[in-house]
């Protein structure tokens, strides 16, 4: 990151993230990150999200690591336990799987089964995402399988200013977050927030109110669903935008209000359909509002496979703007 | 193994005492849970006394231990106080972690029981992580990790001790190798002739020693806490010894050939080390007080746990987030 003498007023979604780790940094001395390449010796992070950090606050707080998920996340519980706030970077996203134990077993667990004697304050910031040829592997969404953890918080931003927020709240929460970034969306830019703008974790937003449907989303299908409300609404329907920001736990409050007003919702996400964060979030609202909707609740994903590689299998597969906008046009008839 | 002379008679006085603790408890826990009194899983601990005894007397109250589900000895050896052990095993409200770890996750950082894992091999990463915090805070801490001969075939354990010597992590991996992971043999699952010998490819300070040998033992895990104090970076210690019981309780160790169970029992830790002290002029007055001091905290313990109540049902909804969970 290149500090300019003016003030931005836009900012790509990895500089937030950067000046989010930078502000966290300064003010707390316990705050240290953890990963691969992430000091500036060896650039800064794959995605130069860690740049500059290690010049400024040295290589002891900015450590790059081994290539050893479950040495990173396990050095993250265990300084955590003792005092540290670690920010754990895991590059991407299906790395996670290789430290699943670490998280699963341990840091989301270790506050219950010691009675509350031992807390993990860890963050692990993480990053995915389609639509580029990254293939199988490299860019899964695997978030449900973290938001049904009991224990963990899970948290995706879908803009600059929230991911700086989100960041921020997430390295200094008293629990375990997983922090999803999003490898496409690193480079789209959006307002820059003021250095003490903040998001609290387990708040939704409503960055576009409407009146006849609610789109539920986070993280990147967010900018689809304004791309489909835009589109929408020249077909005379108005839509009603909840970004959940915090994936689990989720805000339920801002998720019911919006829908009880609405009476219809459509739950969007990247990850595969089935078994998605959508089913849950669907399942909720039809528990507290089945009686008032004027359809059952839809959801937007991507299809049941891996990750395409081939550009037009791998646009078949993923989930889009026009798969809103007919879930939407299905559900209001 | 190198030969090390006979550690100060108050030192092993200090092992004994810890050791003959551990020793009834594991045979009270057994009696408790073959009469009934007990409805718990169990891992006994019986014969690797002298391992943990050894270890913990060379460190401090303030240090940090990481562990397993067999853990007892060492969770003893570090000083857990009783009541609240045996609190814990019987799931009431009195225990450590209030009845929501049990056996397998003791915890009791008061006395510097960080983490007591059932996942093989993986408190080694986190005991790194517990040593990075030290190493940063310099507060001159150590952290012991123990884990048996069959955490060394997991990938945690690999990744764990690369990390800790590329960063010099004031740790020490006491691989307590009692010759079974489970009810299989090292040789059968186990490439390398040691444990000793994986830790040297890590580039690792690591040392081979009979556990058993209260002296040996101990001469080792002071030297290894020094090396680490003065900043020169973790140890593998790989402590020789044996478990009589089997992976866990009901276990007929059908497995282990009848020559080796014989000599096993004629090595018995406990036995020579009471010798030992006898030797050392110790009386027998004075080791028979130690003996019947350890009973009465057991005795106490035992009776606590079985009297203390159990949580109320609605304690699954607090410790999970640093916030109550809605009913």
């Amino acid at each position: 990151m290149t500090n300019t003498a003016e003030k931005p007023k836009e900012i790509m979604f990895a500089q937030a993230c950067n000046m989010a780790l930078a502000k966290a940094m300064a003010d707390d001395p316990k705050v240290i990150l953890l990963g691969e390449d992430i000091a500036d010796e060896q650039g800064g992070g794959v995605f130069k999200v860690t740049l500059g950090l290690s010049e400024k606050f040295g290589t002891d707080r900015v450590r790059s690591t081994p290539i050893s998920e479950q040495a990173i996340v396990g050095a993250a519980v265990g300084s955590a336990m003792v005092g540290y706030k670690p920010v754990a970077e895991i590059m991407l996203m299906n790395f996670i799987t290789v430290a699943m134990d670490q998280i699963v077993n341990h840091a989301a667990k270790l506050r219950f089964m010691s009675g509350g004697q031992t807390t993990v304050p860890l963050t692990i910031r993480t990053t995915t995402g389609a639509g580029t040829g990254l293939g199988g592997q490299h860019s899964d969404m695997l978030e449900a399988w973290l938001a049904h953890v009991p224990g963990l918080k899970v948290v995706a931003a879908s803009n600059p200013a929230d991911a700086y927020g989100l960041l921020y709240s997430s390295i200094m929460d008293p629990n375990p977050v997983i922090f999803i970034e999003n490898t496409p969306g690193y480079f789209v830019k959006g307002p820059a927030p003021a250095p003490d703008h903040t998001v609290p974790l387990g708040k939704a937003s409503v960055p576009r109110e409407g009146t006849d449907i609610t789109l539920i989303g986070y993280g990147s299908s967010i900018s689809r669903c304004h791309g489909a409300a835009d589109n929408l609404a020249k077909d005379g329907i108005s839509c009603e935008i909840v970004d959940l920001r915090t994936i689990a736990p989720f805000d339920e409050e801002t998720v019911l209000k919006s829908v009880a007003k609405t009476k219809a919702a459509v739950v969007v996400h990247e990850a595969v359909r089935n078994f998605g964060v959508g089913a849950e979030i669907s399942s909720r609202i039809h528990e507290e509002l089945f009686s008032e909707l004027k359809a059952p609740v839809g959801r937007v994903g991507s299809g049941y496979a891996p990750v395409p590689f081939s550009p037009t299998i791998e646009k078949a597969w993923m989930f889009n703007q026009d798969d809103v906008e007919r879930e939407v046009h299905k559900i209001l008839g | 193994m190198a030969n090390t002379e006979m550690a100060d008679k108050d030192v092993l006085v200090d092992i004994f005492t810890r050791a003959d603790l551990i020793m009834q408890s594991d045979i009270k826990f057994r009696q408790m849970i073959g009469a009934g009194q007990l409805q718990i899983v169990y891992y006994p601990v019986r014969g690797q006394e002298v391992v943990a005894s050894a270890m913990m007397a060379a460190v401090n109250k303030e240090d940090y231990l990481v562990t397993i589900y067999r853990g007892l000895h060492d969770q003893l050896a570090k000083g857990i106080p009783s009541k609240e052990l045996w609190a814990e095993f019987a799931g009431k409200m009195a225990g450590t972690c209030k009845g929501k770890g049990g056996p397998m996750h003791i915890t009791h950082p008061e006395t510097g029981v960080m983490v007591t894992t059932g996942i093989v091999g993986s408190g080694i990463p986190i005991a790194n992580g517990l040593a990075l915090a030290s190493q940063l805070d310099k507060d001159g801490k150590v952290t012991v990790c123990c884990f048996g001969d069959g955490a060394t075939n997991i990938g945690a354990f690999h990744e764990g001790l690369n990390m800790a010597q590329v960063w010099k992590l004031p740790v020490i991996f006491l691989c307590q190798n009692n010759l079974y992971s489970e009810h299989t043999p090292m040789a059968f699952a186990t490439s390398s002739a040691s444990i000793k010998q994986r830790g040297e490819g890590l580039g690792m300070r690591s040392v081979q020693v009979n556990g058993n040998d209260a002296s040996a033992m101990y001469a080792a895990a002071k030297e290894a806490v020094e090396y680490a104090r003065a900043g020169h970076g973790p140890t593998l210690i790989e402590a020789m010894t044996f478990r009589f019981h089997g992976h866990l309780l009901g276990d007929t160790g059908h497995y282990i050939p009848k020559a080796e169970m014989e000599q096993a029992k004629k090595d018995d830790p406990m036995p020579i080390l009471r010798q030992q002290l006898l030797d050392l002029q110790v009386s027998e007055a004075d080791i028979a007080e130690i003996e019947a001091k350890n009973a009465a905290i057991i005795e106490e313990a035992s009776q606590f746990a079985l009297d203390a109540p159990y949580p109320p049902g609605d304690e699954y909804r607090i410790d999970v987030l640093d916030v109550e969970i809605a009913a």
